[in-house]
């Protein structure tokens, strides 16, 4: 058949774009081209899949006219619903927007493998396709519920962190459950059974879904983005597994790709926070009963905006380091105003980036390219942190965990063993902050009480503008 | 059409491997400062599930397989086309330094 040539031939040509554009993303100076190359991929594809009509299984046929009215109204809505919702979201709010375009794409593979199972085609093709669909749904029902969770907790929409007694035990009873679900569609599939009884299928879609949701309520708002990642990772696997069921080699090839790259993501994330994906997702983290509150020596300092802007304008290498507190002030662009004054009078002035400054890894670069700030001073924490000692200022704004001292040195800390930014070698560190409370962790910082240490208390945003006069003020 | 099963056993296997070392390999050499593009990004590929949601959907013959495969095509487009525009608006920004002498009025 023809159009089964001109679809096989547009898969390879966009399976071919997908990996040539992520390749290109891989860098930021040919990030942008990457990304609309595989949109050109994608579109030749979707294009593609509508030959699919021309040659559609004979219960089908009197449905056909009726199926691409459908078609049409369905791609119509999800593009121009996600068009929009994509160009309007704030950039501070992207994470929780990843996820929700994530779950979608877990959604529409477990809507393939519902089709294929209620069709009885998956049946009719033995036990190994019937196994894979299984799969599929289950991960990607799990990535649906899953990430709706994470997005409405990150969306602020759900800010209790529930769990019942034993919940381990039951979210393994429902896991067991679904994949029993499972295994008897296998069997059935096995005995040539044409028609699996509907009300299976429909348990094990509805066991899997609560499953979702189950396994991320306990789950607290600083761990999501290792569990959107996971959550991304998951539903790669579930596009893979349903593309061998549906014999698509561009949802395999994507699919995996995705799975393995999203697996990695996940790692390299979780091992910047110090956490461990198991632990995210199995353990009871915030017990509540770490009370390490304990013989830190000395006092903070308070300094003025005024005066730190006037030592950061004498010096020769300053280093900033941004943490989430700046995005929500919004003061990334008045930072970079200040920078700008510092660079013409000769500062050198570079950019630390802790692996999880902002609400997910990377985030914190996407803010400050918001802002215009140029990506070639911005640096990553092995690339700066030998830095430190030869900065005659560093300045911390709305970050606090991630320079802690204590992650180097107090094996008791929660946060022992995270890596951080070495802050406290700096000869004079800036710390601007709202008040005197702890960060994220409940940690206290011992660098506010470091004798080379001063504390600028204030909003971000203001803070900025009075530094900007100072500076102005000088001439 | 029937599903046809070409693509199947080590065969299968194979595309399998290869395709989880690549990547695997294009994203171990990706800076941090992509990571979030990066996973927006990865996110968007995976919404190829679109095509397989579009089979279904013409494939569907009965009133339940049409419902689930319409949400199965509105969910993802919604992920294909939402994975793109979120990536392709932060790839926009990333911009290096414009190389002349510090003292430059950027335009906003």
């Amino acid at each position: 058949m023809f159009s089964a040539f001109l679809i096989d031939a547009a898969y390879f040509i966009a399976a071919f774009l997908f990996l040539f554009g992520l390749k290109r993303m891989a860098s930021p100076v040919t990030a942008r081209s990457g990304i609309v190359i595989a949109g050109g991929g994608m579109v030749l594809a979707v294009a593609a899949a509508f030959l699919y009509g021309f040659d559609v299984s004979p219960r089908a046929q009197p449905h056909l006219g009726m199926n691409l009215l459908l078609l049409v109204i369905a791609l119509g809505l999800g593009v121009s619903w996600a068009w929009y919702s994509g160009k309007r979201v704030a950039m501070t709010d992207m994470p929780q927007m990843v996820a929700l375009y994530n779950g979608m794409g877990g959604g529409a593979a477990a809507a393939i493998a519902a089709t294929e199972l209620f069709s009885g085609n998956a049946l009719a093709h033995g036990p190994v396709v019937t196994l894979l669909a299984v799969l599929g749904g289950l991960i990607g029902a799990v990535a649906l519920s899953g990430s709706l969770i994470a997005w409405a907790k990150l969306d602020g929409r759900m800010n209790k962190t529930w769990r019942l007694p034993n919940q381990q035990y039951v979210n393994l009873g429902l896991f067991c459950a679904a994949l029993a679900m499972g295994a008897a569609l296998v069997v059935m599939g096995l005995m040539d059974v044409v028609q699996a009884p509907v009300f299976v299928i429909a348990l094990f879609f509805i066991v899997a879904l609560v499953l979702g949701v189950m396994l991320t309520t306990p789950i607290g708002g600083a761990d999501m983005p290792v569990v959107i990642s996971l959550y991304n990772a998951f539903t790669g696997l579930a596009v893979a597994f349903e593309g061998f069921v549906l014999q698509n080699p561009a949802m395999i090839i994507a699919g995996t790709v995705v799975g393995s790259a999203g697996t990695l993501l996940t790692l390299m994330m979780a091992k910047a926070m110090n956490r461990n994906v198991s632990n995210i997702i199995f353990s009871d983290f915030g017990g509540g009963d770490d009370s390490d509150d304990s013989e830190i020596s000395g006092s903070m300092k308070a300094a003025d905006a005024s005066d730190a802007a006037i030592a950061m304008y004498y010096a020769s290498k300053v280093i900033i380091v941004p943490g989430y507190g700046l995005a929500v002030a919004q003061a990334q662009h008045k930072l970079y105003e200040f920078v700008k004054l510092l660079q013409k009078q000769g500062v050198e002035v570079s950019f630390a980036i802790h692996p999880v400054a902002g609400r997910m890894p990377g985030h914190m670069n996407v803010l400050l390219a918001e802002a215009g700030v140029p990506y070639d001073i911005i640096y990553d924490l092995e690339d700066i942190n030998e830095d430190f000692p030869q900065a005659d200022v560093a300045i911390v704004l709305g970050a606090n965990d991630v320079v802690n001292p204590a992650a180097r040195t107090r094996k008791s800390s929660p946060i022992y063993g995270m890596p951080i930014l070495n802050v406290d070698q700096a000869r004079q560190a800036y710390v601007v902050k709202r008040g005197q409370g702890k960060g994220y962790s409940g940690v206290e910082n011992e660098l506010f009480f470091e004798e080379n240490t001063s504390m600028v208390y204030g909003d971000a945003q203001k803070v900025m503008v009075q530094m900007i006069e100072a500076i102005k003020s000088l001439g | 059409m029937e599903i046809t099963t070409t693509i199947t056993g080590f065969v299968a296997l194979y595309i399998f491997l290869l395709a989880a070392f690549a990547g695997y390999e294009i994203i171990g050499r990706v800076p941090a400062i992509l990571h979030t593009p990066l996973m927006s990004g990865s996110n968007f590929i995976h919404g190829i599930v679109v095509v397989g949601a579009m089979w279904a959907l013409l494939n569907a013959g009965s009133t339940l397989e049409q419902v689930i495969g319409f949400f199965g095509v509105l969910l993802g487009a919604g992920n294909a086309a939402g994975g793109y525009v979120v990536t392709e608006r932060m790839l926009e920004m990333f911009k290096p330094s414009t190389k002349v002498a510090p003292s430059t009025e950027d335009k906003e």
